[in-house]
C-alpha cells in the first residue's frame, strides 16, 4: 500500500471539530438559541433584577399601610391598593424578592441535601445505597404537598421551616435522579481507569463524577426550582406558607382573590388578583423555556424528559 | 438453477440517488449519488466501513428512509415500478411480499409481544398471499430448511424464549415466507459469536440458492461478503469507491482504499516465547457473586511477548483481565508478578505494584473522561506515579503523544474533539504514561474500522519492541490474534481449551472447541462456507449443545 | 408458581411495606408536637385536670408502639379518632369523630376527581398519541407549546382566568361550587364545572407530554421499523405492533396523573370553595387539628401509593417477557 494512501494518525483530523474556550462556546449556542430560549432568558434576568432592586424600584414600602383599602388604578397607586390598603405594585416587586428568594433557597437546600447522599450512594453502594433508597422510596410514596401540609400543621408556618420541609421533600426526587446520573458515570470505564491507578475517593468524585454529572443536575435544578417555586407559592395561598405581613405572591392571590367578583363593573380590579398569579406562571413559563433548550443542547434528547 | 438469459433481466435499478440526513438542524447528503443495478438471482455484496451509508442505500432500494433522512433524488426503479414516485399504498404491497429485509438484530426487530410463527405468516397473510393454514404449514417447512431446532414448535415461541443465532435464522424464513425477488440483509450476523455466524450463513446462502432469491448483502466483514455475493460493491462515505465481480475484486482490486479493508490480514508476525515470566496466572478460580465464571485457569505471560486471550461472549477471557487488574479477586488462586503473589484485592496492592500493570479498553469512548482535556488525561499518570510537576509533566505528554504518532496541538484537545483511533491512541498514551511493564489490551480494536485497528496493532507492536512490554491481548477476532500474538490461550465457558505458542495452536491437530472456532472464521477464498458446511455436521452438533450458553452476554 | 405471580405478590407485599411505613411516619406527627400543645389546644385557662383527662384520652400515658396499634387497629374498623376542635379549657368537650368530618367530604372529592378523570384521561391520551404519531408537525408544535405553558402555570392561576371569564365576565357557571348531600346530580355536575374544568387543563398538559414522549420511545423501536417493512398499514402497525408493548407505559402515565389530581384537588377545592377533603385538610392544618390532618394525610398517601401499585401491575402483567418465561 502506498504511504500517501496509507493510515497517518494527523489525516484522521476530518471531521473534527475546532476547540473553542467556554465563554466564546457559550456565545454561539445563545447566538442559534430559539426565539423561546432568548425571552426566557431575558424575562429571568428582568425577575433578578427586580428582586435584588425591589427598595430601590417600589414607589412604596413593603407593608405600608396607610391608604385607602381597595383603591382603584390611579397614577398614584397603579394597580391600586388591597383590602388593608397597601399598594399593590409595590408589594408585587417586594414579592419578586421574597418568593423567588425563598424558593431559590430551598432549591440549593434541596440539592445540597439530596446532591451529597446521591453521589454517597452511588460510589459507596452496597447497604448504604440501600438504606437510603429504600428511605427515599417511602418519602417519595407521599405526595408533597400534603406531606408539607402535614409538617406546617406540626412546626408551624415560619419561613424557615417552610424552607426546611420542602428542601427535605424535595430532596427525594434530587436524590433520585442524581443517583441514577451518577450510577451511570460510576460504571464508566474512564472511573475505573481511575480506580485501577489508585486514586482517592474525593479525587474521583471531583474530578471523574462530578464534572459529568452536572448537565443534567443544571437542568433538574431548573425544573426543581420551578416545581418548589410552585409548591411554596400553592401553600401561601393556601394560607400556610410565607405569613403576612411579608409580601408574597401567593398569599397576594388569596387576600385580593375577591376583587375578581367585580370585574363586570371594573375590569382592572377583576384583574389585579391575577397579576401576581401571572408573575408566577410568567417566571415558571420561562424557567421552562430555558430548561428545555439546555436539554436538548447538552443531551440532544428533546423528547425523552 | 439460473442460466444467463435469466441473470441478464434486470430487477432493481438505482441511478445517482442522494439521501439527506437531518443533524445538527440543518440536511447533510449521506449517500452521494450511488448508481447500483441487480439482476434476478443475483446476489450483490455492499461493503464499507460504519458510516459509509450501507444500510441507508440498502433501505432506499425498499423505496423507505428511516425518520430523519429523505431520499433527495436519483431513480428507484423495482422490476419497472418507479419507487420515486410510487404512491404509499403501492410500496407498501411491495415490502414484504416482493422486497422483504432482514434486520442486524433480530431480537430487536421481533416484536416481544408476539410468537414467531405470527410474525413469521404476518406479511404473507395480510397481502393476501397465502390463506393462514397455507402460510403455517410453509412457515415450518422454512424453519427445517434453516436448520432450526424442533421446526414443528419453534413457531409457537416467543422471540426472548430463542437463542441470537436461531432468531436471526428465523428471522430470514420470516423473509422468505411470501417468496420475495430480492432481499436486504442488513450485516445479519454482525451480533453474532463467530460459531454461531456460520450456521446463519449457510442457511441464508441455502436459502438464496433454493429460491433464486436476488439480494443485496450489507456487511462490513470482507470474507463474509465474499463467501455470499456474486458481485461487491465498496462503500465509503456515500460514495461508490468500486464494484467488480466477487473475484475479480479479491484477486485484483482496483483502488488502495479496497485493499484497506483487509489491512489487518496483512500483517502477520512470527510468535516467539521465552521461559521468563513477567505474569502468572496460577490455577485461578472466580465467581460473581456464588456463580463460578472462571475454573482453575493457569496463564503465563512471558516477559516482552504478547498472549492473545481468545474465546466468544462469555468465555471468561474478561474476568480473566479483572482478576489481574485486581478488580475481581479470585476465590482460589493467586496471580504472581515476576515471581511474586500480588495482593488479590486492588485496596491490598502499593502504588508501584498498580503502575506496572496497565490497562486498554475497547471502547475508548468511554474509557476517557470526557470533560478533560488531553493533557490532564495524560499527564495525570505521570503527576501520580511520578511525582512530576508543572513543566516537566507537559514536555512528557509531549514525549508521549510524539510516541503515539500524534502532534503537541492534541494536548489541548477534548476527547470528543478526536476520531475514533485517535482517542485509542490516547488511552495508549495514557497507558504508557505509567511507564507499565504488562498492559492488558481487551478487544482494543474491535470498535474500529480495519484500517484503523492495522495502524493501532502495528503502533502497539513498536511500543512493545521499544519500551520491551507485556501484552495480554483480549479478543475475539482470529485475523487480531495472527497479527499480534506470540502465544495463543483458547478459552471456552470459563476454562482453558488449549495454550500455547501461535504456531502450534493454529496447525492441526486442534482439539475439537478449537478445530470449530478456527473453522468457523470466514475466508475469503472462495468456497470456503461450502467446506465449512460439509465440515460443520459434527461442530454444529456442539454449537446446538453448548449454544444457550455461550449466547449468554457475557456478565460485565 | 408462575414467575409474573411471584413478581406481583412481591410487588404487593412491597406496596403493603410502604403503606406501614407511610402510617407510621403519620401517625409520628402527634409525638412531633412541642410537650405543651394540649395547652393550646384546650387553651390557656384549662385547669390541671383537663389537661390531664384529655391526655390520658389521647392515650398519651403508654408507650408510642400500642399507642400505633390502636390507632391503625381504630383507622381498619374506620375510626380516626376524635377532632381537637370543639374543645374548651372548661373541660366542656364538643369535638365531633373525624370520620363524621370526612365522609361527606370525601364523597364531594370523589366526585369531583371522577368526573375530572372521566374528561381527562380519554382527551390526554388522544392528544398525546396523535401529536406522537404526526410528530413534527403544525399540531404537535402548537399543542406541545400549549401544554408547557400550561404546565408552568400555578393552578389557582388557571383556575381565577376561568372564573374571571366564565364566572365574572360572562358568567356561564357559577364561580362558587358549594354543593351539598341534597344537591341533585346535575346540578352538581354543573357547579362543579369550573373546578372540573380547572383540574382537566392541568392534568392534560401533564399526561399528553408523557404519553406523547412514550408513544415516540416506542415508535422508535426495530421492530416497528420492521413491521413497515414488511408493508403492513399504519393501522395494522398501530393496533398490532406498538399497542400491546404500550400498555405499560400508558398505564404509568394515567398513574402518575390521577395520583396527581390529588395534589391538584387540593389548591382547586380551596379556590372554589368545595366542600371536599382538601380544603377540610387545610382547614385542619391552619387550626393545627392534628387527628384530622392525620386522618386526610393517610387517606391522600394510600390513594396514591394504591395508584401507583395497580400502574406496576399492570405493566408486570402485560409484559411478554414475564408472561411466557423461558
Amino acid at each position: 500500500m502506498s504511504e500517501s494512501e496509507g493510515y497517518s494518525a494527523a489525516a484522521e483530523v476530518g471531521a473534527v471539530r475546532m476547540r473553542r474556550s467556554w465563554r466564546e462556546r457559550a456565545w454561539i449556542e445563545l447566538k442559534k438559541a430559539p426565539f423561546t430560549a432568548w425571552l426566557g432568558l431575558v424575562i429571568i434576568l428582568a425577575y433578578i433584577f427586580v428582586a435584588i432592586f425591589a427598595p430601590w424600584l417600589a414607589p412604596y414600602g413593603e407593608a405600608d399601610a396607610q391608604f385607602g383599602a381597595y383603591e382603584p388604578w390611579s397614577a398614584a397607586h397603579v394597580f391600586g391598593t388591597d383590602q388593608i390598603g397597601r399598594d399593590i405594585l409595590s408589594r408585587l416587586i417586594y414579592g419578586a424578592r421574597n418568593t423567588i428568594g425563598i424558593a431559590l433557597a430551598t432549591t440549593l437546600l434541596a440539592f445540597l441535601i439530596g446532591g451529597s447522599l446521591a453521589l454517597l450512594a452511588a460510589i459507596s453502594r452496597g447497604w448504604v445505597d440501600q438504606v437510603l433508597s429504600r428511605a427515599v422510596d417511602v418519602l417519595i410514596s407521599i405526595p408533597s404537598l400534603i406531606f408539607a401540609l402535614m409538617l406546617l400543621s406540626i412546626y408551624g408556618s415560619t419561613t424557615l421551616s417552610l424552607i426546611v420541609i420542602i428542601a427535605v421533600l424535595d430532596s427525594t426526587r434530587v436524590f433520585r435522579l442524581a443517583r441514577a446520573v451518577a450510577m451511570n458515570v460510576v460504571v464508566m470505564d474512564y472511573v475505573e481507569a481511575a480506580r485501577l491507578r489508585g486514586e482517592g475517593l474525593g479525587w474521583i468524585m471531583r474530578r471523574e463524577i462530578l464534572p459529568n454529572i452536572m448537565p443534567p443536575l443544571v437542568a433538574e435544578f431548573g425544573l426543581r426550582f420551578c416545581f418548589v417555586f410552585l409548591t411554596i407559592a400553592a401553600l401561601s395561598f393556601l394560607g400556610v406558607g410565607i405569613q403576612p405581613p411579608t409580601a408574597d405572591w401567593g398569599s397576594m392571590v388569596r387576600e385580593n382573590a375577591s376583587l375578581i367578583q367585580f370585574a363586570q363593573f371594573d375590569i382592572k380590579a377583576g384583574i389585579t388578583p391575577l397579576l401576581p398569579a401571572a408573575a408566577i406562571a410568567i417566571l415558571t413559563i420561562a424557567v421552562n423555556f430555558v430548561v428545555d433548550w439546555f436539554l436538548m443542547k447538552t443531551s440532544g434528547l428533546r423528547d425523552e424528559h | 438453477m439460473s442460466t444467463e438469459g435469466n441473470r441478464a433481466e434486470l430487477l432493481l435499478a438505482m441511478r445517482g440517488v442522494r439521501i439527506d440526513g437531518f443533524a445538527d438542524e440543518r440536511w447533510h447528503e449521506i449517500i452521494k449519488g450511488v448508481d447500483l443495478t441487480l439482476h434476478k438471482g443475483e446476489v450483490m455484496g455492499l461493503i464499507g466501513e460504519s458510516g459509509a451509508g450501507k444500510s441507508t442505500l440498502g433501505l432506499a432500494a425498499m423505496g423507505f428512509a428511516r425518520p430523519g433522512c429523505r431520499i433527495s433524488g436519483g431513480e428507484i426503479v423495482f422490476d419497472g415500478i418507479d419507487l420515486m414516485r410510487a404512491s404509499e399504498r403501492q410500496k407498501q404491497r411491495l415490502r414484504g411480499s416482493r422486497i422483504a429485509y432482514v434486520a442486524q438484530s433480530a431480537a430487536a426487530a421481533f416484536n416481544p409481544a408476539h410468537t414467531l410463527l405470527d410474525q413469521t405468516l404476518e406479511a404473507t397473510v395480510r397481502h393476501g398471499l397465502r390463506s393462514r393454514e397455507e402460510a403455517e404449514r410453509d412457515a415450518r417447512a422454512l424453519y427445517a430448511a434453516m436448520d432450526l431446532p424442533d421446526p414443528d414448535t419453534i413457531g409457537d415461541r416467543f422471540p426472548h424464549q430463542v437463542s441470537g443465532g436461531q432468531l436471526q435464522r428465523a428471522m430470514t424464513a420470516m423473509a422468505m415466507a411470501s417468496r420475495p425477488d430480492l432481499i436486504i440483509f442488513d450485516e445479519p450476523t454482525t451480533a453474532l459469536d463467530v460459531t454461531t455466524q456460520v450456521n446463519v450463513l449457510a442457511a441464508i446462502r441455502k436459502a438464496v440458492k433454493e429460491f433464486d432469491t436476488a439480494a443485496i448483502y450489507i456487511t462490513h466483514d470482507l470474507a463474509v461478503v465474499a463467501q455470499m455475493a456474486d458481485r461487491i460493491k465498496v462503500l465509503r462515505y456515500g460514495e461508490e469507491v468500486e464494484e467488480a465481480p466477487t473475484g475479480e475484486m479479491l484477486s485484483n482490486p482496483r483502488h488502495p482504499y479496497t485493499r484497506s479493508l483487509w489491512a489487518v490480514r496483512s500483517i502477520r508476525k512470527p510468535g516467539e516465547t521465552s521461559a521468563d515470566r513477567v505474569l502468572e496466572i496460577d490455577r485461578v478460580t472466580a465467581a460473581y457473586g456464588t456463580v463460578d465464571v472462571l475454573h482453575n485457569i493457569s496463564i503465563g505471560l512471558p516477559r516482552g511477548k504478547t498472549v492473545a486471550l481468545v474465546g466468544e461472549s462469555g468465555s471468561g477471557k474478561s474476568t480473566a483481565a479483572r482478576v489481574v487488574t485486581g478488580l475481581l479477586p479470585p476465590r482460589r488462586g493467586e496471580v504472581r508478578f515476576d515471581g511474586v503473589a500480588l495482593p488479590a484485592d486492588l485496596k491490598g496492592r502499593t502504588k508501584e505494584q498498580k503502575r506496572r500493570i496497565q490497562m486498554i479498553y475497547q471502547m475508548a469512548d468511554t474509557a476517557m473522561n470526557p470533560r478533560q482535556t488531553v493533557r490532564e488525561i495524560i499527564g495525570r499518570p505521570i503527576a501520580f506515579y511520578h511525582g512530576l510537576r508543572g513543566r516537566e509533566v507537559e514536555r512528557r505528554v509531549e514525549r508521549l503523544l510524539e510516541q503515539i504518532e500524534l502532534d503537541g496541538s492534541f494536548a489541548d484537545r477534548l476527547p470528543g474533539e478526536l476520531s475514533g483511533g485517535q482517542k485509542q491512541r490516547i488511552c495508549i498514551a495514557r497507558a504508557l504514561a505509567a511507564e507499565p511493564e504488562v498492559i492488558i489490551c481487551d478487544e482494543v480494536t474491535s470498535a474500529l474500522d480495519q484500517i484503523v485497528q492495522e495502524g493501532i496493532l502495528k503502533l502497539l507492536m513498536r511500543l512493545q519492541k521499544d519500551h520491551g512490554l507485556s501484552y495480554i491481548f483480549i479478543t475475539h477476532d482470529i485475523a487480531t490474534v495472527e497479527a499480534i500474538a506470540d502465544e495463543v490461550v483458547v478459552m471456552l465457558q470459563g476454562r482453558v481449551v488449549e495454550q500455547g505458542l501461535k504456531e502450534e495452536i493454529f496447525a492441526p491437530p486442534h482439539p475439537e472447541y478449537t478445530e470449530l472456532l478456527l473453522s468457523s472464521v470466514p475466508e475469503m477464498e472462495a468456497g470456503w462456507l461450502e467446506r465449512a458446511i460439509a465440515r460443520g455436521e459434527g461442530g454444529r452438533v456442539l454449537d446446538r449443545l453448548a449454544e444457550g450458553d455461550r449466547e449468554r452476554p457475557s456478565p460485565r | 408458581m408462575h414467575p409474573v405471580v411471584s413478581i406481583v405478590l412481591q410487588r404487593l407485599a412491597l406496596g403493603l411495606m410502604t403503606l406501614f411505613f407511610v402510617s407510621v411516619i403519620i401517625f409520628m406527627a402527634i409525638e412531633m408536637l412541642p410537650g405543651d400543645f394540649t395547652q393550646a389546644v384546650l387553651g390557656q385557662a384549662a385547669t390541671e385536670e383537663t389537661v390531664a383527662a384529655f391526655r390520658r384520652e389521647l392515650g398519651l400515658d403508654q408507650p408510642a408502639y400500642i399507642r400505633y396499634v390502636q390507632w391503625v387497629g381504630g383507622v381498619v374498623q374506620g375510626d380516626f379518632g376524635t377532632s381537637f376542635s370543639g374543645r374548651a379549657s372548661s373541660g366542656v368537650d364538643r369535638s365531633r369523630e373525624v370520620v363524621d368530618l370526612i365522609a361527606p367530604r370525601l364523597a364531594n372529592t370523589l366526585f369531583l376527581a371522577g368526573i375530572t378523570a372521566v374528561i381527562a384521561v380519554p382527551l390526554a391520551l388522544a392528544l398525546g398519541i396523535t401529536a406522537a404519531l404526526w410528530r413534527g408537525s403544525l399540531y404537535d408544535r402548537a399543542v406541545n407549546a400549549t401544554t408547557l405553558s400550561t404546565i408552568s402555570m400555578p393552578e389557582f392561576f388557571v383556575a381565577y382566568v376561568l372564573i374571571l371569564f366564565l364566572g365574572s365576565l360572562y358568567p356561564v357557571f357559577p364561580s362558587l361550587a358549594n354543593v351539598s348531600a341534597e344537591t341533585p346530580f346535575w346540578e352538581r355536575l354543573y357547579r362543579c364545572a369550573l373546578p372540573a374544568l380547572t383540574l382537566t387543563l392541568v392534568i392534560v398538559a401533564h399526561m399528553m407530554r408523557m404519553t406523547r414522549a412514550a408513544i415516540i420511545n416506542l415508535l422508535a423501536s426495530p421492530y416497528i421499523e420492521m413491521a413497515r417493512l414488511k408493508g403492513l398499514s399504519a393501522t395494522r402497525v398501530i393496533l398490532f405492533h406498538a399497542l400491546p408493548n404500550a400498555w405499560a407505559p400508558i398505564v404509568n402515565v394515567i398513574a402518575f396523573n390521577l395520583a396527581y389530581l390529588i395534589v391538584g384537588v387540593v389548591v382547586v377545592e380551596v379556590v372554589f370553595v368545595y366542600p371536599g377533603i382538601g380544603q377540610l385538610m387545610v382547614d385542619a392544618v391552619t387550626t393545627r387539628d392534628i387527628p384530622v390532618v392525620q386522618a386526610c394525610a393517610l387517606i391522600f398517601a394510600a390513594t396514591y401509593i394504591l395508584l401507583n401499585l395497580l400502574a406496576d401491575i399492570i405493566s408486570i402483567v402485560t409484559n411478554p417477557r414475564l408472561l411466557h418465561p423461558r
